[in-house]
């Protein structure tokens, strides 16, 4: 194995384009170096970003916020505008492991790694936030939510790399909110994540909307159905529960050592509810 | 395989060393400098007792590549007490029996201190989640918050 | 279960040392990093270890070639089950530590490589080819009962029943205890209730994996650095693993990362020797985590059934149990101690326990704090919390009622001395928390528990150094702060201070025998051998000040850290200090020394009573636990603060088995959450505060009154948290873990069933 440290994007991707073996993107290396340790990879080369510049900040950007694909969870918790813009992506991003994994994990790599299960994508989906991506044909900008392929499978191209993920201008009296289900509180990978992110009209009606869902099928999901049932509704009771079952109904889940078909499909609509609740009142919503 | 060179910081004292490309930090630490505090419980990031800080922020040295560390400042459970001067995080596990085994109480030292520097006031609960990190199974926590807390509140009138 | 009278219940109306709580001796290395643990040490041109791991629950190994593995450059040898030896005492343990003819669980050890690196020996792994033929598999308890399981061992004939079976099976044993009729007590109940429970496997969960360095000179003059719990049971077992004479091998212990019971017999530690004799290096080698899920030594999982009978005033008439424990791929699930712990905390007249032990292709389980009891006390206590409910009486008061009192005949035969159940369950009903408001969704459970404690072989010494400080060796890994309880012991009874006594952890070459740290057994058994060295030192002492004095050694005695002339008769003479003592030593007869050898016997027994406070969301099914109180009986609390420290560890262990902690299987008999990802111990941000009450009820069977504490504390919480989730869920659940999906089910079919 190789290890790379460029100081450009550009290197990054030449040397990611022209490796033959297995090659393999360190930002945070939360789950990279996990699974080196395991032998479940042994990757030829890996490339680390974290001494490329442009990577590595949270820059305001036509009112909107660009996030660097080696800046960390904890930081992102730490940029005060931010959090205050999109409570609910900071809060998906900050649920990712512990303090310790929080100081090195990254968005990015939460989302490249295409788990689904993901605690920073459902918001970010709910968001729709845009990737910047850079590799051997220049720079392209694809929609957070079209990148996971499946789980563990990504629609990046070889020697491709995310950039950045840039979250837009929030329109006033807007609001989000991620709401995971773990059997802990702290340390676990989501059995169910639901981000939902809104904006109110000024007598309080929803007049957009977006719902992500984690950890209920092979991607995270962008439910529009889910969207649908609280748009120009004031969420009231009748629209929480079309919201629950659009929620529940989008699910197509497995078995397994984390949860039960039955259990995710439930909870899902559960916490859609409770979601939308928090970001409505975050709008500013009564 | 081809061994690396690195020059870093460890706990103020510069330091120089080759590693392979594979290498963690913790194996660093602990095979190449002989720096046993830290430890490893489980390799993936999930027990923190491999817990240290790098340029002041908390992480799990197995976590990291120790090719990663150039130029950073890495502090470790060595570094925490000043000579024989130690810690308040230190010195009230000591007090509060807050350890029965010990092998958590390096990552449980080093997270706790991280913790005072960056909140000097936390509640029971800012405490408890984040050390959530940092499995123990001797004492059910209890005595580990405490001291935290009384930690804090030394710190805090000093 | 008498022991000597060993109480002194004057001397306890005093004590000055006991029952405070001074630092540790080992802390000031543990908090800064400097004590040295399993995997700390290293040994000049050390080779490191690996292990190859069968990937199948259950396959013959057809053939094992290592040809290419040991080409490799860097890798110095190779071995496999042909390289120990085939007499060996225990086999069970000879086929665990490396599998034989069949490897019989996912994980089950094949063949191991040193090499001069950990990357190079994982790379030779890959290269031993292994030919398997794979067997059919069961990790079930009931499913291994079944007669058309596959069986495990050709050779296992159920052992306790009347006649020897035909045909053999998974059941290695039936255990069977109780008195009286159960038959005959249920036709005099007003209500019984009959229930199944299940309980998952759990693991110790210590933080520290397996580790030891291992050094086999040509001469054979050998030395293991290991993390145990018992480094001369670590040494009697890789004698015979390994075909070596005893005094050949000195183990010593590190400084150990946790055990509960789970580092108290042998994995690596054989195979590590194996590796250095054939390498003629050190071998040093160290488990993953993940090998430490598959290939160490974790609990029981049980499948139970409990019938209790009770009349409408309270009084049970009739307890019945039948439990069926597996315990991994060998024999030896604690299904007997189980039965034996099952009713302890009740005096029936009518009594029956049945236990058996079965084998499943999952690893051979270990002791796990109190092993065997937490299982069937869970169901037994869950059975009363209901019927107390049924016949509306306070749960307390149905406990106090039939509980186990002084002289009462034990549900597994002799008579209980003096015991302290009723005083705990009297302080926990006192307890404000018993009092305290409950919101919706919120309930309360209680529950008792028990556990026998141990005594066992024990060999201590006591130095009294040149300068009058007093060093302590003893043979019992120190596991939770036990250094600091001897040298309290020792300080009080020599009246001298705690800070100039000092107490290490001996090797194997420094003393006799020792039983393992296990039992609960160390501050009695360790404690009583240093208490009684320390008598004979002073006892010395004092001859030796009446030599100087030139007076009978009969007119001396001992106080304050001094030798007295026992009254004016005696002589006029000042007191003579420890140090003068020691320092005019050579001229008196040279070293003062105690030493205490037996086989400690008079561990009383130790009951606990817990109270938790936990909040059902009803609509996920997650618990959060609000409030936990331990009541436990101590005897007498050496160090209070270790004390309580083992009630809140016990409970929280308890709290992770009852709520999230399981060993989950797949259908291809693989473990699927060998990770602590997934395998979800209780973190800090799970708890509250973890409130305790020391009662001390003196175990007349030692001097001060210690009872072990170590192992009750885990008992109780199954079914203390079951009650309390019960109550607040609105349904009784019996299956552990409670984990959210089996919660919200429960809560779901309860509505269906109310619709």
């Amino acid at each position: 194995m190789r290890y790379e440290a460029p100081g450009t994007i550009e290197e990054a991707a030449t040397l990611l384009a022209r490796e033959s073996g297995i090659a393999r993107v360190l930002a945070g290396g939360t789950d990279l170096l996990v699974q080196l340790r395991a032998g479940m990879i042994e990757p030829d080369l890996v490339v680390d970003v974290k001494r490329i510049p442009a990577m590595m900040d949270i820059v305001e950007e036509n009112g909107g916020f660009r996030i660097g694909a080696g800046v960390s969870c904890a930081r992102m918790g730490e940029h005060a505008a931010l959090v205050a813009a999109w409570p609910g992506v900071v809060e998906g991003a900050e649920l990712i492991g512990s303090t310790q994994v929080q100081g090195r994990a990254t968005m990015t790599g939460n989302l490249c790694n295409c788990g689904p299960a993901a605690d920073s994508v459902p918001g970010l989906v709910a968001a729709k936030a845009v990737a910047t991506v850079v590799g051997p044909e220049g720079r392209r900008e694809i929609l957070v939510k079209d990148i996971p392929a499946g789980p563990g499978k990504s629609n990046l191209k070889k020697g491709e790399i995310v950039e950045s993920i840039f979250l837009p201008k929030r329109p006033e009296r807007s609001g989000d909110a991620y709401l995971r289900f773990i059997p802990r509180t702290e340390m676990d990978i989501a059995v169910v994540g639901v981000g939902v992110s809104l904006t109110l009209d000024a007598d309080g009606t929803i007049t957009e909307a977006g719902v992500g869902l984690g950890a209920v099928a092979p991607t995270v999901l962008d439910v529009e159905d889910a969207a649908k049932a609280i748009i120009g509704s004031k969420l009231d009771e009748a629209a929480l529960e079309k919201l629950a079952a659009a929620a529940s109904a989008a699910c197509n889940p497995i078995n397994d050592k984390r949860g039960t078909i039955e259990f995710r499909v439930d909870v899902a609509g559960v916490l859609a509810k409770r979601a939308a609740k928090i970001a409505y009142k975050r709008a500013g919503g009564k | 395989m081809s061994g690396i060179h690195v020059s870093t910081t460890i706990n103020g004292d510069q330091i120089d060393y080759v590693c392979e490309p594979e290498e963690t930090m913790l194996d660093v630490l602990r095979d190449r400098l002989g720096m046993t505090g830290a430890k490893e419980g489980c390799s993936t990031g999930d027990c923190g007792a491999c817990s240290i800080t790098v340029d002041g922020r908390l992480t799990c040295s197995c976590l990291m590549l120790g090719a990663e560390a150039g130029g950073h400042e890495i502090g470790t459970v060595e570094g925490v007490a000043q000579g024989n001067e130690l810690h308040p995080v230190q010195q009230k596990i000591l007090d509060h029996a807050a350890l029965q085994c010990g092998v958590c109480t390096p990552g449980i030292v080093v997270a706790a201190k991280a913790l005072l520097e960056k909140n000097p006031d936390p509640t029971e609960t800012e405490v408890r989640y984040w050390l959530a990190g940092n499995l123990c199974r001797c004492t059910g926590y209890d005595k580990i918050i405490r001291a935290v807390m009384d930690a804090a509140q030394e710190l805090r009138s000093a | 279960m008498a022991g000597n009278q060993e109480f002194d219940a004057d001397r306890a109306q005093d004590f000055r040392v006991v029952g405070t709580r001074p630092a540790r001796p080992d802390g000031m290395d543990k908090v800064t990093g400097k004590a040295r643990f399993g995997a700390d040490m290293n040994m000049p041109g050390q080779l490191i270890g690996k292990i190859l791991r069968s990937p199948h629950p259950h396959a013959r190994i057809k053939s094992i070639d290592a040809s290419e593995a040991l080409a490799m450059p860097g890798v110095k040898a190779v071995v496999t089950a042909e390289d120990f030896n085939a007499d060996a005492k225990d086999r069970d343990v000879l086929t665990n530590i490396m599998a034989r003819d069949k490897a019989l669980y996912e994980g089950h050890a094949v063949a191991a490589v040193a090499a001069t690196s950990r990357i190079k020996a994982q790379q030779a792994l890959k290269r031993i080819k292994v030919n398997y033929e794979i067997l059919p598999h069961v990790t079930d308890v009931d499913a291994a009962m079944q007669p058309d399981a596959p069986i495990l061992h050709d050779d296992m004939f159920t052992q306790g029943l009347d006649e020897k079976p035909a045909k053999p099976s998974n059941i290695n044993a039936r255990h069977e205890f109780g008195h009286g009729d159960v038959e005959k007590g249920f036709a005099q109940a007003d209500i019984v209730i009959e229930r199944d429970f299940k309980t998952a496997a759990t693991h110790q969960g210590y933080i520290e994996p397996h580790a030891c360095v291992a050094n086999v000179g040509a001469d054979g003059m050998s030395e293991l650095w290991v993390c145990t719990q018992g480094h001369f049971h670590v040494r009697s077992q890789c004698a015979s693993l390994l075909g070596m004479d005893v005094s050949r091998l000195r183990v010593t212990a590190s400084e150990i990362g946790g055990g509960f019971g789970g580092k108290t017999t042998v994995f690596i530690e054989p195979v590590a020797l194996a590796l250095s004799r054939k390498a003629g290096r050190p071998v040093k080698l160290v488990m993953t985590r993940e090998e430490v899920f598959k290939a160490s030594g974790p609990t029981a999982s049980s499948s139970m059934r409990v019938k209790i009978g009770v009349k409408k005033d309270g009084t049970i008439t009739a307890g019945e149990a039948s439990l069926n424990y597996q315990g991994g791929a060998f024999p030896g699930a604690p299904a007997d101690f189980g039965a034996m712990s099952a009713f302890a905390c009740y005096d029936l007249e009518n009594v029956k326990a049945v236990a058996f032990d079965v084998v499943t292709n999952r690893p051979k389980g270990a002791a796990y704090r109190a092993p065997g009891a937490p299982m069937s006390v869970f169901a037994v206590e869950s059975v009363v919390d209901e019927l107390a409910k049924e016949i509306g009486m306070d749960p307390f008061d149905l406990r106090l009622k039939n509980a186990a009192r002084d002289g009462s005949k034990s549900s597994y035969g002799p008579k209980f001395g003096k015991i302290g159940l009723v005083a705990c369950l009297e302080a926990a009903k006192a307890h404000p928390h018993y009092a305290a408001p409950l919101g919706p969704n919120q309930g309360r459970g209680v529950a008792s528990g028990f556990w026998f404690n141990f005594g066992g072989e024990t060999c201590s010494n006591l130095n009294v150094n040149e300068d009058g400080t007093i060093t302590l060796a003893v043979g019992t890994p120190d596991i939770g702060g036990s250094r600091a309880s001897m040298c309290i012991m020792v300080a009080e009874e020599l009246e001298v201070p705690y800070e100039r006594v000092r107490a290490i952890v001996a090797d194997t070459s420094a003393l006799g025998f020792n039983d393992t740290t296990e039992g609960s057994r160390v501050t009695f058994s360790s404690g009583m051998a240093l208490i009684k060295a320390a008598r004979k030192a002073k006892e010395e002492m004092c001859k030796r000040a009446a030599m100087m004095w030139d007076i009978p050694a009969e007119a001396v005695y001992w106080a304050e850290g001094a030798a007295h002339p026992s009254g004016p008769n005696a002589g006029d003479f000042e007191p003579m200090t420890i140090e003068e003592i020691a320092g005019s030593a050579a001229k008196t007869g040279g070293p003062i020394a105690g030493h205490h050898e037996y086989n400690a016997d008079g561990a009383g027994v130790s009951f606990g009573t817990h109270i938790v406070d936990t909040e059902v969301d009803p609509e996920t099914g997650y618990v959060k636990i609000l409030r936990y109180t331990v009541v436990q009986d101590a005897g007498k609390a050496i160090h209070p603060d270790y004390v309580e420290g083992q009630f809140q560890g016990g409970a929280v262990q308890g709290i992770g088995w009852a709520l999230n902690e399981e060993y989950i299987y797949g259908e291809d008999g693989r473990l699927q959450n060998a990770t602590f990802l997934d395998y979800r111990l209780p973190v800090a941000s799970d708890l509250p505060m973890i409130d305790t009450v020391i009662v001390e009820v003196p175990n007349p069977g030692h001097p001060y009154g210690v009872r072990g504490v170590g192992e009750t504390g885990i008992v109780p919480p199954l079914a203390a948290l079951a009650n309390s989730v019960s109550a607040a869920a609105g349904v009784r659940l019996t299956d552990l873990p409670m984990s959210p999906p089996k919660v919200l089910k429960a809560i779901g079919a309860t509505k269906l069933a109310a619709e």
